[in-house]
This record gives C-alpha cells, sequence and structure tokens, in this order.
C-alpha cells in the first residue's frame, strides 16, 4: 500500500484535529478498500484512523446517500426528513468536503410533488452537486415517472440515464425502476444497454468508473425482487475495465462483493430499515427500538486513493 | 295457481343471480403478497384490492389496452374495478412486479 512514513499522502489539512472531526463523523465507521488487489476492511479507531500502516491519501472524495423516502409517516421512522438532516449535517462535518453527492434513488416515497419538494428542499443543504437516479417510489406518479424527469431529466436520455466525468472518474446512472413486467425482475432494457455500450466505447480502460442505479445490478434476493434481470449485461460490458465500483440503494443495508475488478456496494438509507434477505415474511419497512434507528442508516463516502486504482468507500451510521 | 308459483320462482332465480353477480371479490395485499392471488367472479362483480402493508403497492392491469389501474396506493388505501366483460385478467404491482394475481370473469 502506502509509505506510512509519506506524509505528503494524508488527506489535504490532515492533523489530530481534522481526525477528531472525523471521528464524530466515523460513529461506525468502516473503510472498505482494495489492499494488494484484495478487498479489506478497516474499522477506523476511537481517533477516526486507519489502522497503523493503512493511509488513504485522497484526491477526490464523493458521497452516495440513498432511499430518504421523504413522505414516509409509518412507524418504522415517522420523520424521515429529521433523519435525512442529520445524514446531511453528517456530510457537512466531514474532515473534506465532497466534490459531488450520488443519491441512488426512493427520493421520495410516493412520488409526491409535496415530497419532492421537501427532499429537493433539504438536500440543497448538501455542500455539493448531487447526482440523482430514480427509485421505484419516484415513478409512481400518474405519469408513471414525468414528475421525477421534469424534476431530474435534464440531460438525461431516455428514461433518466446519463453519464459524466470528474476528478478522472467515468460516473454512469442507469435506470433500471421503469417497464417493469409481470413477474419479472428489473430491467435495464435494449436502449438503455445499448446506450452503455456507445457510451463505454470512448472509455480507456484504465479509467475508473462507478456505475450507480437504485436496484442492485446483481442478484441478492429474487424472490424480494433485489435483483436486475439483465444486469449481467451491462456487467459483461464493464468487465474489460481496471477500477468499476457499482454502487446501489434499494434494500436499505450495506451488502458487499468483489467479482475480478468490480466491487458492488449498497448503501444504507436515511429513512428505515428493510429486513436482511430472507429473514422475514417480505421485503419493506422493518421496525426496530427506536433507540436502535439510526444504528441501521447512513450514508457512504467514497474516496479515490492515489496509487489504488479502486476506490475506498466508507460506509457511516447516523448512530 | 302453478303459473303464479312458476312466475314467483323465475322472479326469486333472477333475484338470486342479480344478488350473486352484485357481491364485491376482495383481494388483500400483505407482505408483498396479493390474496387471494386467483380470483373467480361472475362479471358486473366489483373488485377491491386494500392495501395492509406498511409498503405502497399499485395494481396494474399488464395487457397493452391497459383496462385497469390503480394511483400509488399507501397502507389502507384502497381501489376499486368492476369487471363488466368476461375474460381472463392478469394484474401485478408495478412497483413490485414480483407480485402477480390473476382475476377469471365469468358470465
Amino acid at each position: 500500500m502506502h509509505s506510512d512514513a509519506d506524509d505528503k499522502l494524508l488527506p489535504v489539512g490532515s492533523g489530530r484535529r481534522n481526525f477528531l472531526k472525523c471521528s464524530a463523523w466515523a460513529g461506525a465507521g468502516v473503510v472498505w478498500m482494495m489492499v494488494g488487489g484484495v478487498p479489506k476492511a478497516f474499522a477506523l479507531d476511537e481517533y477516526g484512523n486507519l489502522p497503523k500502516g493503512i493511509i488513504l491519501s485522497s484526491t477526490f472524495n464523493f458521497v452516495q446517500i440513498s432511499d430518504s423516502h421523504i413522505g414516509f409517516n409509518k412507524e418504522a421512522n415517522p420523520e424521515p426528513i429529521k433523519t435525512l438532516q442529520e445524514a446531511i449535517d453528517k456530510v457537512n462535518h466531514l474532515p473534506k468536503a465532497p466534490s459531488l453527492i450520488l443519491h441512488t434513488g426512493d427520493i421520495t416515497h410516493l412520488s409526491k410533488p409535496a415530497e419532492f419538494d421537501a427532499a429537493q428542499n433539504i438536500l440543497s443543504g448538501l455542500p455539493a452537486v448531487i447526482h440523482y437516479v430514480p427509485g421505484e417510489h419516484d415513478v409512481i406518479d400518474e405519469g408513471a415517472g414525468k414528475a421525477y424527469l421534469e424534476r431530474f431529466g435534464k440531460g438525461t436520455k431516455g428514461n433518466g440515464w446519463y453519464s459524466f466525468d470528474d476528478h478522472g472518474v467515468h460516473f454512469i446512472a442507469l435506470v433500471n425502476v421503469m417497464n417493469f413486467e409481470a413477474g419479472h425482475l428489473a430491467t435495464l432494457g435494449e436502449k438503455q444497454l445499448k446506450w452503455l455500450k456507445d457510451d463505454l466505447s470512448a472509455v480507456k480502460h484504465s479509467k475508473p468508473i462507478v456505475v450507480f442505479a437504485h436496484i442492485p445490478l446483481w442478484t441478492i434476493h429474487e424472490h424480494w425482487g433485489w435483483g436486475t434481470e439483465d444486469g449481467v449485461q451491462a456487467l459483461a460490458l464493464l468487465r474489460h475495465y481496471g477500477s468499476v465500483t457499482i454502487l446501489n440503494g434499494h434494500i436499505h443495508q450495506v451488502i458487499q462483493k468483489v467479482e475480478g475488478n468490480i466491487t458492488f456496494q449498497t448503501a444504507r438509507g436515511t429513512a428505515y430499515p428493510q429486513p436482511q434477505p430472507g429473514k422475514a415474511a417480505g421485503p419493506g419497512p422493518l421496525k426496530v427500538r427506536a433507540e436502535e434507528l439510526r444504528s441501521f442508516l447512513g450514508v457512504t463516502d467514497v474516496k479515490s486513493v492515489k496509487g489504488e486504482h479502486s476506490l475506498a468507500l466508507i460506509n457511516s451510521t447516523l448512530a | 295457481m302453478k303459473k303464479i308459483t312458476s312466475v314467483f320462482l323465475v322472479l326469486i332465480g333472477s333475484l338470486y343471480a342479480s344478488f350473486a353477480s352484485a357481491e364485491g371479490g376482495s383481494i388483500e395485499i400483505n407482505h408483498h403478497h396479493f390474496a387471494p392471488d386467483t380470483l373467480t367472479i361472475k362479471k358486473g362483480t366489483t373488485v377491491t384490492w386494500v392495501n395492509h402493508d406498511q409498503d405502497p403497492h399499485t395494481v396494474f392491469d399488464g395487457a397493452p389496452e391497459k383496462k385497469f389501474h390503480s394511483s400509488a396506493l399507501d397502507t389502507n388505501d384502497r381501489y376499486s374495478f368492476t369487471f363488466s366483460e368476461p375474460g381472463t385478467y392478469h394484474f401485478f404491482c408495478t412497483m413490485h412486479p414480483d407480485m402477480v394475481g390473476t382475476i377469471v370473469v365469468r358470465e
């Protein structure tokens, strides 16, 4: 990895003060990154430091936030606006402000205008531009997605997919919550896959790629709709790239997987937890003890580590 | 007397038939499932779906003609549709498409 004697690799403005700030942020902070080609998880210590010998030099970091479900008001969390605000406060206290934010969908609970308004209002408190993808809760208006696209569709293609570059990383936003068919898992669809192939044709294999979409692109639990039927076709297009990170939401818990150069991770939400795969009669809001709720909610800080091809993923809870 | 009896019987009979067809059908939504997931009814019956889940759901006729579809149903919301034509109607939830059901409408 990196030599711990090399101070140039420490985060900008690092020092004890920033590490203390970092520990206020960390909560249950876990850094997950590739070390010598092998995925490893490191718990941050009480000062927010990584274990001795591991130094994170971040030339670029961004945050993934997901499943805010503004409009939800049932017992699993009667106040998702409050917990979203807490998550935003956490992001605003990061030692280094993120360069951008990804919201991986289910911004609202019922696609109502007032819910979109409230969500956008609170999210404007984040310190960077937000790039959205819709969740299935965001496209249940009468126009089956028109409401989402009116607000977030500018510059996107098809049902809202797009790509952009930032700090040498190629970001690809995919939509897998439209055109559902009875008895089938979510799909990306032919048009989107064709667009993806065209989009990737201009991307060098050495460039790190981040793909974000609401529903997991790999199958976690088919019986609960936790997967994308044609996700394998997207993965086939991505396999030749040196570093691919796939960030999803939908399931309100962190599940990780590594396949060759592709790292998969789902995020916690900021609204309510869901049961672990197969551990309940079905998916949906899971009521936990009030004092435990915030340990199930959180955000992900993603760092591009200098000299390491893969991105470091830091999952933190609100507790 | 016989004529009156038979007229009376026909009247009772037709009353019974209309009563049966006016009976509503009910489909409950629990744990991301429709129950029953298959319902057989007479034409003219109104079917009501009731969502008991904490998650919202929709009811959607997957056919291109899109004969019936609900808006988003939150907890305790309901949606009704009267099936006036015989046939087999498949429906599903557009948010959770693994949730499927069938209504068979008889004459």
